[in-house]
């Protein structure tokens, strides 16, 4: 059956059609709906969210060790988190194919850099497959797992978020399932030792060898048989040659491609579904049918340099695009001299419309207290980085995920004082990586004060579970980490609880524990507004009102200024009633009060 | 034929579902069709746009470029104003009249433009601008936004009333097809 398909839902379909067993993943946009769309499987599949990438590829090699087709999936910036385990397992091999799919973020649309994951597959020497379309996300899937296990090697599906965002027509198969293989003890290819590694690494560039020799026989969308894969008859060639006007020919992959189709529709094109290793031989006979060849690739030189390096003359790359952003049909029409269909209007004066912090929001009652206490904030990745911006302004850094609370540590140790300075992260930002530091502060004798955000999801990435909030993957109970247990284990002597809509008590404990001469962490526990229904009737603000605008503080987007006084929006707001908090003089009235009732 | 169709919102509005019954009725004429959506930060309160591209041939980029847009489906004023360079000589433009305001123009650092009206009527042939936030409420939900638009849109677009009824029926959870039926009637007879 034909199906209109997300990308992301294409390679959850390959994977699944693959027949694979263990999913261990870590949210990450634009990843997350590969392994949500496979934990909707029934039980064929074992999916989990693990605490972290690292945790997750460990789990997913663990689980090709015991014989099982494995899959890990991750963002970009997960890749460095997972990176021991994946350098490793790429000399070891697999026993079960093994796959690690991450998803760049060319555009930086919804990340903290636009880093180029190619670089990771080639500097761990595995293979890259990098599909253009969501046909292709289904069918190189596939092709992963049969390459893995025919060519003992780890392979690196590599996606970017037009790819994984961009819907369209897949054509569905049948699952084939694959027999767990059975355990055999190889301590020579397993125990990663210095003796063993010296013979595997080599092996490892023997595969590679084989795989760009093999290269321009590989086809995808048949199985590959496990005796010979070069066999293959049906399917269409992973790497492709389109040969038409020789005037200008074209390297290029993923969703490169479609742009360059779509603006030079009469190029001559090479079109890699191997970005690595690179079959240069195969590059070097298609320069030779064109006349100027050009390597169109979103992100870092990747391709081009490898194909300059072998001697191929290439007219135009780098120089002629970015390596910032996205590119685009019009972003090559226009490096090819080719008049552009542009739109008569300009818009350019559109105010912008940042996120923000949702009406209803936990989070906005801490960085209300923050922003006013003008506490020096050592942020973290998660919703609660978007307190960063206007009005609360109440984030000094953000950096990668769980880094908050070193850099309080080191901040202080440089200034010798935790004075008004704390770190924030969320829940689940804590359980990928926070960890780790706090044991840090306790063993190093930090004075600082660490703030944990609990709204018993992951929010930003869209409602992930995690280890605290109850439920797996698949929406199950389950056990729930104690964070409040857990700092008091590592060895914090303040560990508080506290509602962040208790604005007051709040604001005091942050004083108290900031001037302490000792390390404290403040959980503030309240579920996020999008998961926790809040009480639906909206506030209105009376005649009471003095204009004193401690309520536009907050940054609700249900609060706007109307003739100069600030009103409320009836359809935006919640009736979370944090402005009746924040409000001097009781102006604000709340229809409806008392605790919100849960709705999933 | 080829369709390029931008739908434009804001974070929470609801847009993505408009796009997916767009698709689905492309697969059912056996177009080809490519869809390119937002997730992720934008999401919480952003602009957000869906581009759909519906081919009888075939679609390669899933991006609809400036100027390339033959209609535009937009779930907010400003956010209409702000794609305006997306829509082609004698485009067509759907438009919800509902105001959200940015938090910039909140916080007063910069200004809501004044001439969104006039900038909507100069650039689009057929402009149809109407409080589709209304007539959902009146068909029972404020969620039925996305297919009041949709209904006002479906004149512009190659599918026939009974395939706009099945694509629904197949595409939205049982209980609410006949509030979303309605909601469509209401888009059409705008
Ligand atoms: C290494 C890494 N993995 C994943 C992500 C994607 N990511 C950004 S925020 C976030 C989750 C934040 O959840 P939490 O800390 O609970 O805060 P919330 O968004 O719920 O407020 C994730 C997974 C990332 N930025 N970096």
């Amino acid at each position: 059956m034909k199906r209109i398909m997300l990308g992301n839902e294409a390679f959850a379909r390959g994977a699944w059609e693959a027949g694979v067993k263990v999913v261990s993943s870590y949210p990450g946009t634009p990843s997350t709906e590969v392994t949500e769309t496979l934990a909707k499987c029934g039980d064929e599949v074992h999916v989990e969210w693990a605490p972290n990438e690292k945790v997750g590829v460990e789990v997913a090699v663990g689980a090709s060790i015991g014989g099982a087709r494995a899959l890990s999936c991750m963002k970009h910036v997960g890749l460095n988190v997972a990176a021991d385990p994946f350098f490793t397992a790429a000399y070891n091999g697999v026993t079960g194919g093994l796959v690690v799919l991450v998803a760049d973020d060319n555009g930086c649309h919804s990340s903290q850099n636009e880093q180029d994951s190619r670089y990771h597959g080639r500097g761990a020497g595995v293979p890259i497959l990098e599909p253009a379309d969501p046909t292709e996300c289904k069918d190189y899937m596939k092709l992963a797992f049969d390459m893995s296990e025919k060519y003992d090697t780890v392979v690196l599906m590599r996606s970017n978020t037009r790819i994984s965002h961009s819907r369209g027509i897949v054509e569905e198969d049948e699952r084939v399932e694959h027999d767990v293989i059975p355990y055999e003890k190889n301590f020579r290819k397993y125990v990663a030792m210095p003796a063993m590694a010296r013979v595997n690494h080599v092996k490892q560039e023997q595969r590679l060898a084989q795989i760009v020799e093999d290269a321009h026989n590989i086809a995808v969308g048949v199985p590959l048989g496990s005796d010979d894969i070069t066999a293959a008859v049906e399917g269409y060639p992973l790497n492709k040659e389109e040969l038409n006007d020789p005037e200008i020919g074209i390297v290029t992959s993923g969703i490169c491609y479609q742009y360059v189709k779509e603006a030079l529709p009469n190029a001559s094109v090479f079109k890699l579904g191997l970005v690595n290793p690179l079959p240069l031989q195969d590059i070097a006979a298609f320069a030779k049918k064109v006349n100027k060849l050009y390597v169109i690739e979103e992100g870092n030189p990747f391709l081009e340099e490898q194909i300059r390096a072998a001697g191929i003359p290439v007219h135009g790359g780098k120089e002629l695009f970015t390596i910032q952003g996205e590119y685009s049909a019009n972003m090559i029409r226009k490096a090819f001299g080719i008049e552009l269909p542009e739109g008569e209007t300009d818009s350019t004066d559109a105010p912008g419309r940042p996120p923000l912090l949702c009406a209803g929001c936990p989070h906005k009652g801490l960085f209300y207290v923050l922003s006013k206490l003008k506490t020096t904030v050592m942020g973290d990745i998660g919703c609660y980085t978007l307190a960063a911006l206007a009005p609360t302004n109440a984030i000094d850094t953000t950096m990668c995920m769980g880094a908050s609370i070193g850099m309080e540590h080191g901040f202080e140790k440089a200034t010798g004082s935790s004075k008004n300075l704390v770190a924030v992260l969320g829940d689940s930002t804590f359980i990928h990586s926070g960890i780790t530091g706090l044991v840090n502060m306790v063993y190093n004798e930090a004075k600082g004060t660490v703030i944990i955000l609990d709204n018993r999801i992951t929010g930003m990435t869209g409602h992930q579970q995690n280890p605290a909030s109850g439920k797996n993957a698949k929406g199950e109970p389950a056990p729930a980490l104690d964070i409040y247990t857990l700092c008091r284990a590592i060895g914090v002597r303040n560990v508080f609880e506290i509602d962040p809509f208790d604005v007051k008590e709040l604001e005091q404990l942050i004083k108290e524990e900031t001037e302490r001469d000792e390390l404290s962490v403040i959980i503030t526990k309240r579920p996020c507004a999008m998961i926790v229904k809040q009480p639906g009737v909206p506030n209105v603000i009376t005649d009471k009102c003095k204009n004193c605008r401690q309520c536009m503080k907050v940054g609700c987007p249900a609060i706007a200024m109307k003739d100069g006084r600030p009103y409320i929006i009836r359809e935006s707001c919640v009736g979370c009633g944090l402005c009746t908090r924040v409000c001097p003089f009781d102006a604000i009235e709340s229809t409806a009060r008392g605790a919100g009732k849960e709705d999933k | 034929m080829e369709k390029n169709i931008l739908i434009v919102g804001v974070g929470g509005q609801g847009t993505l579902l408009a796009s997916v019954l767009l698709g689905n009725l492309a697969l059912m004429k056996d177009y080809d069709v490519k869809l390119s959506e937002v997730h992720g930060m934008s999401q919480r309160g952003g602009d957000v746009v869906t581009h759909v591209k519906i081919s009888d041939t075939t679609v390669a980029s899933p991006l609809i470029e400036k100027g390339e847009a033959d209609i535009i489906i937009a779930f907010e004023k400003l956010e209409a104003y702000r794609w305006l360079p997306y829509l082609r000589k004698g485009g067509a433009m759907y438009v919800n009249e509902q105001e959200i305001i940015p938090m910039p123009v909140v916080l007063g650092q910069v200004d809501y433009p004044e001439d969104i009206d006039d900038a909507l009527a100069k650039a689009a042939s057929t402009l149809v601008k109407f409080d589709a936030l209304a007539l959902a409420e009146e068909a029972g939900s404020s969620k039925a936004v996305n297919v009041v638009l949709l209904g006002a849109a479906s004149k512009a677009l190659p599918f026939t009333q009974d395939e706009w009824m099945e694509v629904i029926e197949k595409n939205v959870k049982p209980k609410f097809i006949e509030l979303n039926k309605e909601a469509f009637a209401k888009g059409q007879a705008v």
